[in-house]
């Protein structure tokens, strides 16, 4: 087998060296730079899912959860009528939440597999690698995706057991696997930020007890906003969960009548997400440190 | 490159603190095209600290290096492309085929779509893992590990190969098969070699040309044969180099995450 290093790429390093600039005659074009960055995020979710596809039974254990909440919780607040939720049966005003629910859960877990494969060395070598943080990190983030979706189905046939009254329009299909994509991808890197901070695993589990718990009660994931007290309502106000559970709320469900409010959802997680995936580029290469 | 010479790194003055801790202490040397060059000392002395602000992971405190000519600091990408790095710890993904931990590396690498399959299927050849290749990593042994994390490493042909602690918690034997690997690679290729390690005879056999580091600090450089003869003693040992230079305090750093680490490095090889 020979190794020699190709020709032209002496001629790029040399010629990039004498200039003192970075030149890259293939990444010349904003496009192609485009493209190699997509490229390079969906390997990691290629990689992440092929993890998956060796091992699923992590994600049916996942599910356990989300089951319990709609078998136990759901047929009893149902029955109580407690919670004052209009017209919607709350088993059916429930289901979203616990989709919800249940991609926070699973997306909470990314950053204890960052702080897992630094301890292995793993992130060293990609972090070693040409490849832009941002896709290192968008990469994760999708991948965290691709394990909610999975959720998103069980849930579905869980809610359709139990009688729920679901929109199965395949607009309204694709909205909510859109919505739970950035749902998982949004807390997903949250945790990512969280792992670069702290570093190690007790500490994270810690803080990732304190932070879950909130997050989902502090939403409207299985009670409304307007039966809490004002404080709560602002912290509801500012809960990324509460716009994603909105969202699938109106998308879920056969009477969800499709509002603007669906179009503020998605605008404020696209942004919140956007911002925090910037923030975990700028942190990620921190957690090798 | 610099054209007139044949440098492929070149470090200088380098200086890298934790809070109030100097990890590496101004640190200057030069590594040759093509050399097999070793960085020893023990535990806690620099050398992991020194290879991770070399192939861009850390950034330095103060100083300057450069691996093929590109300043590590100011052209990280263009310093990722031109390097290939093992790390310490194990970091092939267990939950994956070796094909697959490759063929994720020759994407990210931008090996170019046709010849992907090729290179990797050539690359775990060279390094004797052709019939594992469809296995689950988590179902090799530590030698088979390293050997595929060399194959990813060596995927784009890479002017550096950046080894740290390449057999570190192997048993003799998946030692010898790792040495013999690399030896076959510096012959076929013009790749130059920079590893770390605390096995004496490792360096002696692999290296070119060897620094002890102390305490943040290169203490004495030079090709094996150079060092035992600057000791005043017949027959020397590179093991009574390495402390006559680190002095007879063996003990002195590794803290207790590194050591934790390390054992649990050689618990997953065992």
């Amino acid at each position: 087998m020979k190794l020699h290093a190709p020709a032209a790429q002496h001629g790029d390093l040399a010629s990039a060296a004498q200039t003192g600039r970075e030149t890259f005659p293939r990444r010349a074009h904003p496009l192609t730079a485009l493209t190699s960055f997509i490229e390079k995020t969906f390997t990691i979710v290629w990689l992440e899912a092929r993890k998956l596809r060796h091992d699923p039974t992590d994600l049916l254990t996942r599910a356990v959860q989300p089951a319990l909440w709609l078998l136990i919780f759901g047929e009893v607040f149902t029955r109580i009528r407690a919670i004052p939720t209009g017209n919607v049966r709350y088993l059916d005003f429930m289901a979203p939440g616990i989709l919800a629910q249940s991609v926070l859960f699973i997306s909470i877990f990314a950053g204890i597999a960052i702080i897992w494969e630094r301890d292995l060395g793993i992130i060293h070598k990609f972090l070693a690698s040409p490849t832009p943080r941002a896709a290192l990190v968008l990469g994760k983030a999708l991948a965290a995706g691709v394990r909610a979706v999975a959720q998103a189905i069980i849930i579905y046939l869980l809610a359709l057991i139990l009688g729920v009254h679901m929109n199965w329009n395949p607009l309204a299909l694709l909205g909510v696997l859109i919505i739970v994509v950035l749902g998982a991808a949004c807390f997903a890197t949250f945790s990512l930020i969280i792992a670069c901070l702290v570093k190690s695993r007790e500490r994270f589990m810690g803080i990732g007890q304190v932070l879950t718990m909130p997050l989902f009660f502090a939403s409207n994931a299985i009670y409304p906003v307007a039966i809490m007290p004002g404080w709560l309502q602002v912290i509801a106000h500012s809960n990324p969960l509460s716009y994603e559970v909105d969202a699938l709320r109106t998308l879920m469900l056969a009477n969800g009548a499709i509002t603007t409010s669906l179009i503020t959802d998605f605008v404020v997680m696209l942004v919140v997400t956007t911002v925090l995936v910037l923030l975990g580029a700028r942190l990620y290469p921190r957690v090798v440190y | 490159m610099k054209g007139n010479t044949d440098t492929i790194i070149e470090v200088h003055d380098l200086v890298k603190r934790f809070g109030d801790h100097t990890a590496v202490d101004h640190v200057n040397f030069e590594v040759s095209k093509g050399e097999v060059f070793g960085l020893l000392g023990p535990n806690g002395a620099g050398k992991t600290t020194i290879i991770k602000m070399l192939t861009t992971l850390l950034p330095s405190t103060s100083g300057r290096a450069s691996v093929a000519g590109l300043d590590v600091a100011r052209q990280q990408m263009a310093v990722r492309r031109s390097i290939g790095y093992v790390p310490q710890a194990l970091s092939a993904d267990g939950n994956l085929t070796g094909y697959e931990n490759l063929l994720v590396f020759a994407r990210l690498y931008d090996l170019p779509r046709t010849t992907r399959t090729t290179k990797v299927r050539e690359a775990l050849a060279f390094m004797g893992l052709q019939d594992a290749a469809d296995k689950l990593v988590r179902t090799y042994s530590g030698g088979m590990i390293r050997r595929l994390e060399v194959a990813q490493a060596m995927l784009h042909q890479p002017r550096v190969l950046f080894l740290d602690e390449p057999t570190v918690g192997l048993d003799p034997v998946a030692r010898k098969a790792v040495w013999e690997h690399l030896g076959n690679l510096r012959a076929e290729t013009d790749m130059t070699i920079f590893l770390t390690t605390h096995y004496m005879e490792e360096a002696d056999s692999l290296c070119d040309r060897i620094a002890i580091m102390h305490l943040g600090k290169v203490v004495v450089m030079g090709t094996p044969t150079e060092l035992k003869a600057s000791l005043d003693e017949d027959n020397a040992t590179l093991d009574a180099v390495f402390t006559y230079y680190t002095g007879n305090n063996l003990e002195s750093g590794g803290t207790y995450r590194e050591t934790a680490r390390t054992r649990r490095t050689a618990r997953r090889l065992g």
